[in-house]
């Protein structure tokens, strides 16, 4: 079975992030960028599957500007046996919405026939949580979303879901859309002779048009703004004068 | 200019609050026909909220464990006569509105805080850190809406119930469990008061004095992400980014540093009390009231004074 892992390269979630003073969004220029973290555990998770003897291939595709290819040679480096970049902006600023990205996956999918497609459950930028449900549409395939355990079993995959409450688990039919969520697994660091190696692995490059799909965004921007700051309080210096003000306010 | 709001279900029964939230989102943009994917009992419940207009609902086994496949399609099938679809941002809305937005050809507005007009809406990006303004140009707007963002609409709504039939099960998906922790304290999501601890409790045992300052109070327990990666508590107790968003009245944060990804899932909270022995912890630049101490001498010092 082959797998096929949807990463895309992002701001690094360590780096403070800066609305421009134009407020057409955040500012990308000359900060680290890196694979969104809930990616890196979607390839990883592909990765142990393969490692598992549940997968043959593991195949990344980054959907973006030229230079994710750095962030599909991590992938390649952490275990991925080959890449596929397809380039549909120019300037690192032009977010592609998930649904266009979905119809872009779906085409790379029509082409590859995985068994699986692992991806992070939401990008850390837009915070949209939904290429995995999108594409899941588009293909009339399954979704298991919110991953925390993943096992294959015959032509299904039994996926335990991260839901509000608790956990829930599903049994969803191959081939199927999983998403990952933070407690599937801890990515592996890679090693330097790996990243030696990586840069040998194959990476395809294609355009959105090879795949002839319309990436125009259905929203358009109208302004991005600072969040409300919240003023810090007081400082209280004990437990009695804390519960003698939360008694005040009327909350206690 | 009408809006279908897919009502949250959970056990069972309708999930009022999440519920109520998202018809306050909802009924600015339309006439509100709430669909309950679920019981008759739970169609009643919805109508009796203030400003929904009409319940739809479709009662079969196909949805009893909200499975996205299904539920998705059910939508879709509804979908023509209106303008708008709407759920709260819950795990379970989030996991069917994209799915329904793409067989739409549309996009999804996720996690909406605010409804500027009909195709104008903002919502966080980046954790939090920035809030965006986005106009959508498709013909239908599938969104979901943060439940902290909106109050809920009150009863007192005397909506039309009307069955409706299933829209099939290709059976994609099947349903084999649900481990839903069970407590007796509120739900984290739409409690009064949540007391979180941090990695600053140092461990699972030590978090019994978390719970019993939260119990005193009648609260909810939540945790910071450090908390839950270091095994200290389970993942649905988690606040922030991606765990759960809450705005309770009152949040006690207890041995929690404030780390971006935590404040991004308490800081709309009404007043924030926070308890750290580091007087350099971020959290207390959001805090209402710091206090700079060790957590073990003050949170059982706390329970006990709030006993008295």
């Amino acid at each position: 079975m082959k797998i096929i892992a949807p990463i895309k390269r992002l701001i690094d979630h360590n780096v403070k992030v800066r609305v421009k003073a134009d407020g057409s969004g955040v500012d990308l220029a000359n900060v680290k960028m890196s694979m969104n973290p809930f990616d890196e555990i979607a390839v990883e998770e592909a990765i142990r599957l393969k490692e598992a003897g549940k997968a043959d291939e593991v195949v990344v595709v980054s959907i973006g500007v030229k230079q994710a290819q750095e962030t599909l040679r991590t992938a390649l480096a952490m275990g991925a046996d080959r890449a596929i970049l397809v380039v549909a902006a120019d300037d690192v600023h032009q977010d592609i919405e998930p649904l266009a990205v979905a119809k872009i996956l779906k085409a790379v999918i029509d082409a590859e026939a995985p068994g699986l497609v692992i991806a992070g459950k939401q990008a850390i930028d837009n915070d949209m949580n939904a290429t995995g449900q999108m594409l899941a549409a588009l293909l009339g395939w399954g979704q298991a979303t919110y991953a925390s355990e993943v096992g294959i079993e015959g032509d299904h995959a039994v996926v335990t879901r991260e839901v509000d409450g608790g956990l829930q688990t599903i049994k969803v039919k191959l081939p199927a859309i999983v998403t990952a969520d933070l407690r599937l697994n801890e990515p592996r660091y890679a090693s330097l002779p790996n990243i030696m190696k990586a840069k040998k692995k194959p990476l395809d490059e294609k355009t959105a048009a090879d795949y002839g799909v319309d990436v125009t965004p259905r929203l358009e921007i109208v302004k991005t703004a600072e969040p409300a700051a919240r003023s810090a309080g007081e400082m209280v210096g004990s437990v009695d004068e804390l519960v003698s003000k939360l008694k005040e306010k009327g909350i206690v | 200019m009408a809006v279908l709001l897919l009502a949250e279900i959970a056990g069972g029964a309708l999930a009022l609050d999440a519920t109520a939230k998202a018809v306050t989102a909802a009924k600015s943009l339309g006439d509100v026909t709430v669909l309950v994917a679920g019981p008759a009992a739970a169609g009643q419940a919805a109508s009796q909220i203030d400003g929904v207009a009409k319940v739809v609902v479709a009662d079969d086994a196909a949805y009893a464990n909200g499975l996205a496949e299904p539920v998705a399609d059910l939508v879709v099938s509804l979908a023509g006569n209106y303008e708008h679809i709407v759920a709260p941002s819950t795990a379970s809305a989030k996991n069917i509105l994209p799915r329904v937005a793409a067989l739409l050809d549309v996009m999804v507005l996720s996690d909406v805080t605010a409804v500027v007009d009909g195709s104008t809406f903002e919502r966080p990006i980046y954790a939090g850190n920035a809030m965006q303004t986005v106009k959508s140009n498709d013909s239908k707007k599938v969104l979901t809406v943060r439940t902290t963002a909106f109050d809920a609409a009150g009863q007192g709504g005397s909506g039309a119930v009307e069955a409706i039939a299933a829209a099939g099960n290709a059976g994609l998906s099947e349903w084999v469990e649900d481990k839903v922790a069970a407590s007796d304290r509120p739900e984290l999501t739409s409690a009064k008061i949540v007391v979180s601890g941090g990695r600053g409790v140092g461990s699972e045992e030590n978090f019994a004095i978390i719970e019993a300052l939260a119990d005193k109070l009648g609260a909810a327990v939540g945790a910071s992400r450090a908390a839950v990666d270091s095994g200290f508590a389970p993942n649905d107790w988690q606040v922030g980014q991606t765990g759960k968003v809450v705005a309770p009245e009152l949040y006690i944060a207890v041995g929690i540093s404030g780390a971006i990804q935590h404040l991004a899932g308490m800081k709309d909270s009404k007043v924030i009390v926070a308890i750290n022995k580091d007087e350099e912890a971020p959290i207390f630049q959001v805090a209402d009231y710091g206090l700079v101490a060790d957590l073990f001498e003050a949170v059982p010092d706390l329970t006990k004074a709030l006993k008295e």
